[in-house]
């Protein structure tokens, strides 16, 4: 495929590794949070870590929405599920998220929930077109990428006149968990940020430069294939090593400084900042989510139908906090591999393969075995 | 059916429906197993007319499975339900090694289900059944209420004969042995999902449905025992097929990701859903664990063979008390390929 | 994770849609995110949606950066 063989290309990748290897000084450490959950996968899929010298750590970041959504808030979807009038419309990863008391949206299917699976927010706007008795509300969860998509359904419903059409909102923002992940960051200092690919083709890059300006933590924006992730460690690398502190593009091919400001403008027309959001795994976050803004209160199904959202706390013994700020790995959690393993997630970072305990689990272990038997 | 009994009205095949009477044991039922079933799988045990079918027994082992289907959508690029129901079971029976000799079908049909899909159904299953030369011997067919079945469920079962002193178990891979794979994985898995309506995209991408026994008998008659087992890797793709391998016999497996071959459409198929190819389910393609000095001959067999063109050799058993299946990557690193954990549902967002 | 793909516009359609092709995959998509779009443009597309284009020339200074970066790597 046109612009993603090009980027899979593992002699390169050596290459560009042995850079890395010759430019990382030997004496010192490097920590790097990639944030992104596609980065994430990119890394195990691929096997990145291998080729990296041992003094470069990628510490797997927050970004997964299926990871961070708060149970709670899958318990108000299964909630909403359950309402004889209503079709709920989700994208698949969340189908296995589990909610409290051992549930899911899966098994709220099977109980009978009229729960669908849908590639797009157009599928659902075409449910809701097709079956005008039925209260199709579309479960939207996401970062700044998937945003615009779901403002563009709330657009064509009003333009449909679609009276029963509704999203329930849980859009979240990158660059206020990026924050969040600073602020609190103890025990393990992250020294740079491999940036979101897809999130900045819609914000672009000036979102970050608090990140640089503020904290001296410098960002490189990469896109989600594997190449695009070593060049974004050598140029890292580089940063560090020259004392600077930069938003630099990696992802040229599809970021822009300004982002894409079509995109934006939709978002800031239907939705606007909550004061507050929980993220599971860190806890609630200040302006970190969106919800629709009161013209557009007819497609919220929050208002709609009354939702309230009551707290649903994680097993105590979950370290996926300390995990997702860097501060420790996968490896050092009590539940993992034992109470916590894919098919009995505990904690966010075990929920979507994604996060940095299912990737660690998939891919990762026999690495550490490796080690060990190495050592 | 004798041709003297009367058979009750004359079934409208074209624009008809499957009611109840169907499949209440009365002359409509006899009516339709005798316009469809009979007439598309034509043989001499059902046109003996008897509640089961008798055979006198080859020498050697006997084999016998059973697998039921069901498959949404019914008809998809390449293939149907009916032609499935044929290779798969038959394909299970040819993976220990054995010639499949007669099959049943078994149909729970819903009420309202359209006569012409039955037909088509059945007569894709006798097409396929002919082409293996395995008859349908037996059968018998259910009607359920409208809601109660997703069209159509068939269940059919198989009987076969290994040639004596062929044992091909799961549990018989040993380090150094060698992997080989019959050809590119995903195909099927894909075609199917073209089709589902909420995933609806275009691709010319066929389902692989084949009965593999003829490729079999001509590895079985290359390599006999060199041969430690053989599996179809169907739901849970190659990498379950993998990993139920490492875990009967104990071991671990390595494989390279380069050397699996995968359609570019699947590839890209795969790409559009977050789905990885490995896990993707497949229809005419066999797993061999082979004994690593036969590896080579057995692959020429294999690749000589119209089913087995595009046969590689993916990896080698391993010792490990782990029981990981290893990869090495096509861009140079290393990774587990686990079991899938449940359904493999596309990631998106 | 944000997963989205090049894509390929084949087909402008109304409504601000396009027919996209990944390597012989066809899809109808929404291109109401992205401005001036022409056959055999690449978009990135993301959940039915085009989220912008891929700039070709970016693309191939891109690819140049890594092989630089890959040949000095293997003379090191």
């Amino acid at each position: 495929m046109k612009h993603v063989d090009e980027y899979r290309d593992g002699e390169l990748a050596r290459g560009i590794a042995r850079r890395i290897t010759a430019e990382a000084q030997p004496e010192r450490d490097y920590r790097f949070m990639e944030f992104c959950g596609g980065h994430t996968h990119a890394i195990s899929r691929y096997g990145v870590e291998d080729l990296l010298p041992e003094n470069i750590r990628m510490i797997h970041g927050p970004g997964c929405p299926v990871c961070v959504l708060p149970m709670g808030r899958i318990d108000d979807a299964i909630k909403l599920a359950a309402r004889p009038e209503v079709t709920l419309c989700t994208y698949a990863d969340l189908m296995r998220v589990p909610a409290s008391g051992g549930t899911s949206l899966m098994k709220a299917k099977a109980d009978g929930a009229d729960i669908r699976m849908v590639y797009s927010t157009l599928d659902a706007i075409a449910i809701a077109e097709k079956e005008p008795d039925r209260e199709v509300v579309f479960f939207a969860i996401g970062f700044e990428t998937t945003t615009p998509p779901t403002a563009l359904a709330i657009r064509l419903a009003q333009k449909k006149r679609l009276r029963n059409f509704s999203i329930f909102c849980n859009h979240v923002i990158t660059p206020a968990a990026m924050q969040a992940i600073l602020e609190t960051n103890e025990g393990v200092a992250i020294e740079g940020f491999v940036g979101p690919a897809h999130v900045s083709t819609v914000i672009g890059m000036s979102p970050y430069r608090r990140f640089a300006t503020d904290y001296h933590k410098p960002v490189v924006i990469a896109g989600f294939e594997p190449l695009d992730v070593i060049q974004a460690v050598l140029m890292l690398v580089r940063q560090i090593n020259e004392g600077r502190s930069d938003i630099e593009n990696q992802y040229r091919r599809a970021v822009t400084e300004t982002g894409n400001g079509r995109a934006i403008d939709e978002m800031a027309e239907i939705f606007e900042l909550r004061e507050s959001f929980e993220w599971r795994g860190l806890g609630e976050i200040p302006r970190s989510a969106l919800r629709l803004r009161e013209k557009y209160a007819q497609f919220d199904a929050e208002q709609r139908f009354g939702v309230v959202t009551s707290p649903a706390r994680d097993n105590p013994a979950c370290e996926c906090g300390a995990i997702l700020r860097g501060a420790k790995r996968p490896q050092d959690c009590k539940l993992f591999g034992t109470a916590c393993t894919p098919e009995t997630p505990m904690g966010s970072c075990m929920v979507s393969s994604e996060g940095s305990c299912a990737a660690h689990w998939a891919y990762g272990r026999f690495r550490q075995l490796e080690r060990r038997k190495a050592s | 059916m004798n041709k003297h009994e009367p058979m009750g009205r004359k079934l409208d095949l074209r624009n008809g429906r499957v009611d109840l009477s169907h499949g209440s044991g009365g002359r409509a039922m006899a009516r339709l197993i005798a316009d469809v079933f009979h007439a598309a799988f034509d043989n001499d045990w059902l046109r003996a007319g008897n509640d089961q079918a008798a055979f006198d027994i080859a020498a050697g082992r006997m084999v016998m499975t059973t697998d039921g289907y069901v498959v949404s959508p019914l008809f998809f690029p390449g293939g149907d339900i009916g032609k499935l129901s044929v290779h798969g079971t038959i394909n299970d029976i040819a993976m220990a090694g054995a010639r499949p000799l007669h099959m049943s079908a078994s149909f729970i049909i819903e009420e309202g289900f359209p006569l012409a899909d039955l037909c088509r159904i059945a007569q894709s299953m006798g097409e396929a059944s002919r082409a293996a030369g395995v008859p349908i011997i037996t059968g018998d067919t259910k009607v359920v209420e409208r809601g109660k079945a997703d069209g159509v469920f068939v269940s059919t079962a198989c009987v076969g004969v290994a040639p004596a002193g062929l044992e091909l178990s799961g549990d018989k891979a040993r380090p150094g042995d060698t992997i080989l794979l019959s050809g590119s994985i995903g195909d099927h898995g894909v075609a199917v999902m073209s089709k589902r309506e909420n995933l609806s995209f275009e691709t010319e991408v066929l389902s692989d449905t084949a009965a593999l026994h003829e490729l079999v008998a001509v590895m079985v008659e290359a390599a006999g025992p060199a041969i430690r087992l053989m599996r179809d890797p169907t739901r849970g793709g190659l990498a379950a097929t993998l990993n139920e391998i490492a875990h009967q016999s104990k071991v671990g497996a390595h494989v390279e990701e380069s050397a699996i071959p995968v359609a570019p459409q699947v590839a890209a198929a795969c790409e559009l859903l977050g789905l990885d190819p490995l896990f993707v389910a497949n229809e005419g393609k066999l797993v061999a664990v082979v004994a690593a000095e036969a590896a080579d001959s057995l692959l020429a067999v294999m690749r000589a063979h119209p089913l087995g063109r595009g046969s590689a050799r993916i990896g080698e058993i391993v010792a490990d008390e782990h029981g990981f299946v290893q990869m090495t990557t096509r861009f140079g690193g290393g990774r587990i390929v686990d079991w899938l954990s449940g359904e493999q549902l596309p990631r998106i967002c | 994770m944000c997963l989205a793909i090049p894509a390929r516009v084949v087909e402008l359609l109304p409504d601000e849609m396009a027919r996209v092709s990944l390597d012989g995959v066809s899809k109808i998509i929404s291109t109401a995110l992205v401005d001036d779009l022409a056959i055999g443009d690449y978009v990135v597309l993301h959940v039915g949606y085009a989220l912008t284009k891929i700039d070709e020339v970016e693309a191939l200074a891109t690819l140049e950066l890594l092989r630089e970066a890959a040949a000095l790597g293997a003379a090191s």
